[in-house]
């Protein structure tokens, strides 16, 4: 950050999608008070082609990060890079895909409120990716869980709804108030809040060399993280959530708030803890480095071997969405790697990891919110005959699951290609083993589900699924994505996503 | 004359008195009073810190400013859930509100 003058309007494009959020709004909020109600589903569609269309805004060449290298606006408080551009296109993008999906749920599809609040948090998921400063990265934090604490209490009757919003807001009001000291204790030894500064300062003479205090405070702010991805041994609040928030919610918290938090996750580490911090004669990234690797196997663990005995098939996505985070960590340890091209390309793949992941898990909780809306049941034994009853359904949950197993042709063979690869060019050989080895036992879980679904009878089978035709679009686009970013896909956007990485660095 | 240090010991203290609560408490709303006590240690951190240590940069304060916002923000919204909690249970007991397990 240094003291250019501010200009308006060229800082404007940094935070283009934000500025359209909020007024897309103001705009749900006054269709919720003036539509009569024939004509409320309409707002579902405002609010999901407005998301869209803000997805676009990124990738708008005019607007593209400036070349002159001075990346950050607003005061330092947002740094406008490739990597925030990737990860807003995804946010939006399963922002809108959760308005389309939404539309026919039973006491939400038809509440304009619903849909303002989803904006809400995607403001903050969106600012969140690109927060360069304590201040910006506990308030975009905040702005994005607040509103999901409201999306998972939204079926006030329910009782399984209101308990699920009140696990989810005391586990992670506690969490980010943990993180929230780590983040006093940091601008306490350095006198900064930019988090490029940060390490500016810790370099330089003026600071006393003592490294306990800050690994002190980089302990509480994992322990923040470690939350909001929903990494074991922080995952309690999860799999209660997953099940007892209306399905649209789960959706939207398992890909938005994670995707997010894995942005700030990489650029926080790498910005404020570079490979080249050296307090005293410790390393500072040796030491998160080994934070993260710790938590991916133990989340790889937990997540999967608990995922083995699951009857509820959103609990079993739970504890599936607990192991793929321990995956996209292996990516995170591998920025260890000695050369420049190494901690590239583990950026990168956690980039990927989470955009494949973004439209595998939308993918299948669209089918499970068709599923649920037609039989009102979640466990994975009433999914029995799917393929007879709704064969396009089976077909499309198969691709998902597999997708989450890394099968090719879906996407998740490559996303966690790139990661396992990232991992072995870092030295992190034992780590992908690791990985390889719980995939497997994923599988097995994995294809449990599939062999309900198509081997298993049940006295159901001659009553068809109704599908309204937004879902007809919301399956086909995600299976779509996800079986483009497996084959012909995978190398444009690995791509996209290795000038993202490099953009942190630089 | 206060030095630093004994600012930092307060904050720690409620820290640890809030995480303290947060983990042995059963009412939900002793937990919500609890999270807030957190956060005001970090209040009492970070107005020590600016005052002692960077008073020309105004941060701190900014950073303490919108703690408040978020700790307000937070404590409306918790309300409101534990408050819908006890329409569907009677009960803010968190061992009695037990419907989500394994």
């Amino acid at each position: 950050m240094n003291a250019t003058e501010f200009n308006f309007l060229a800082s404007l494009p940094s935070i283009a999608p934000e500025v359209g959020l909020t007024i897309m709004a103001m705009v749900v909020l006054f269709l919720d008070l003036y539509l009569p109600e024939s004509q409320r589903r309409n707002i579902a569609y405002v609010a999901g082609a407005g998301l869209a269309l803000l997805a676009i805004t990124p990738l708008i060449p005019g607007w593209a990060p400036p070349a002159d290298g001075n990346l950050l606006f607003w005061g330092g408080m947002v740094r406008h890079d490739v990597l925030s551009q990737i990860f807003k296109v995804m946010i939006l993008l399963a922002g809108a895909i959760t308005c389309f999906m939404s539309i026919d749920v039973k006491d939400i599809g038809r509440k304009g409120e619903f849909y303002l609040i989803i904006i809400i948090s995607t403001l903050g998921a969106c600012l969140l990716s690109a927060a360069s400063d304590l201040i910006m990265v506990f308030l975009a934090l905040e702005t994005m869980t607040i509103p999901l604490y409201i999306l998972a209490t939204f079926k006030r009757d329910d009782s399984k709804s209101a308990e699920s919003g009140m696990k989810y807001f005391l586990f992670g009001s506690f969490a980010s108030a943990i993180m929230l000291f780590g983040l006093s204790l940091l601008y306490g030894f350095t006198g900064q809040t930019n988090l490029y500064l940060i390490a500016e300062y810790i370099t330089s003479s003026q600071f006393i060399p003592n490294a306990i205090p800050v690994l002190g405070a980089m302990v509480l702010i994992v322990v923040g993280f470690g939350f909001k991805i929903s990494a074991a041994p922080f995952h309690f609040w999860t799999p209660d959530v997953y099940e007892g928030a209306p399905t649209p919610v789960t959706a939207f918290v398992s890909v938005a708030s994670k995707a997010a938090s894995f942005a700030l996750l990489v650029r926080f580490f790498i910005a404020v803890f570079p490979s080249a911090l050296v307090i005293g004669d410790q390393h500072l990234q040796d030491f998160w480095v080994q934070l993260m690797a710790v938590l991916a196997v133990v989340s790889m663990v937990v997540g999967n071997v608990v995922a083995l005995s699951q009857r509820n098939i959103k609990r079993l996505l739970a504890y599936s969405s607990i192991a793929q985070a321990g995956y996209t960590l292996i990516g995170v340890a591998a920025i260890q790697a000695q050369t420049l091209e190494g901690q590239t390309q583990a950026v990168a793949s956690v980039g990927f990891y989470m955009f494949m992941y973004t439209f595998t898990n939308l993918l299948a909780f669209a089918v499970i919110i068709l599923f649920t809306e037609a039989t009102g049941s979640e466990t994975i034994k009433d999914l029995a005959g799917l393929n007879r009853r709704s064969p396009w359904l089976a077909l499309m949950l198969t691709i998902a699951l597999l997708s989450l197993a890394g099968i090719p042709p879906a996407a998740g063979f490559f996303g966690k290609f790139f990661l396992f690869n990232a991992a072995v060019q870092a030295n992190l050989t034992w780590l992908a083993i690791v990985g390889v080895l719980n995939s497997i036992v994923a599988l097995y879980y994995y294809l449990v589900v599939i062999k309900v679904m198509y081997v298993d009878r049940s006295p159901d089978e001659d009553k068809p699924i109704p599908m309204s035709i937004s879902y007809v679009w919301v399956l086909g686009v995600t299976a779509l994505v996800v079986i483009v970013l497996g084959t012909v896909g995978a190398q444009p956007i690995f791509d996209w996503a290795m000038r993202s990485a490099g953009s942190l660095f630089s | 004359m206060i030095a630093l240090w004994m600012y930092l010991l307060v904050a720690a203290a409620l820290f640890c008195i809030g995480i303290y609560g947060v983990l042995s408490r059963r009412n939900a709303v002793s937990i919500l009073m609890s999270i807030e006590l957190m956060l005001n240690a970090v209040n009492i951190n970070l107005v020590a810190f600016w005052r002692y240590l960077t008073p020309q940069n105004m941060g701190g304060q900014a950073f303490t400013a919108f703690v408040f916002v978020i700790a307000a923000a937070e404590a409306a919204v918790g309300l409101a859930i534990i408050i819908s909690v006890y329409r569907n249970r009677k009960s803010v007991i968190v061992e009695d509100v037990n419907l989500l397990k394994w």
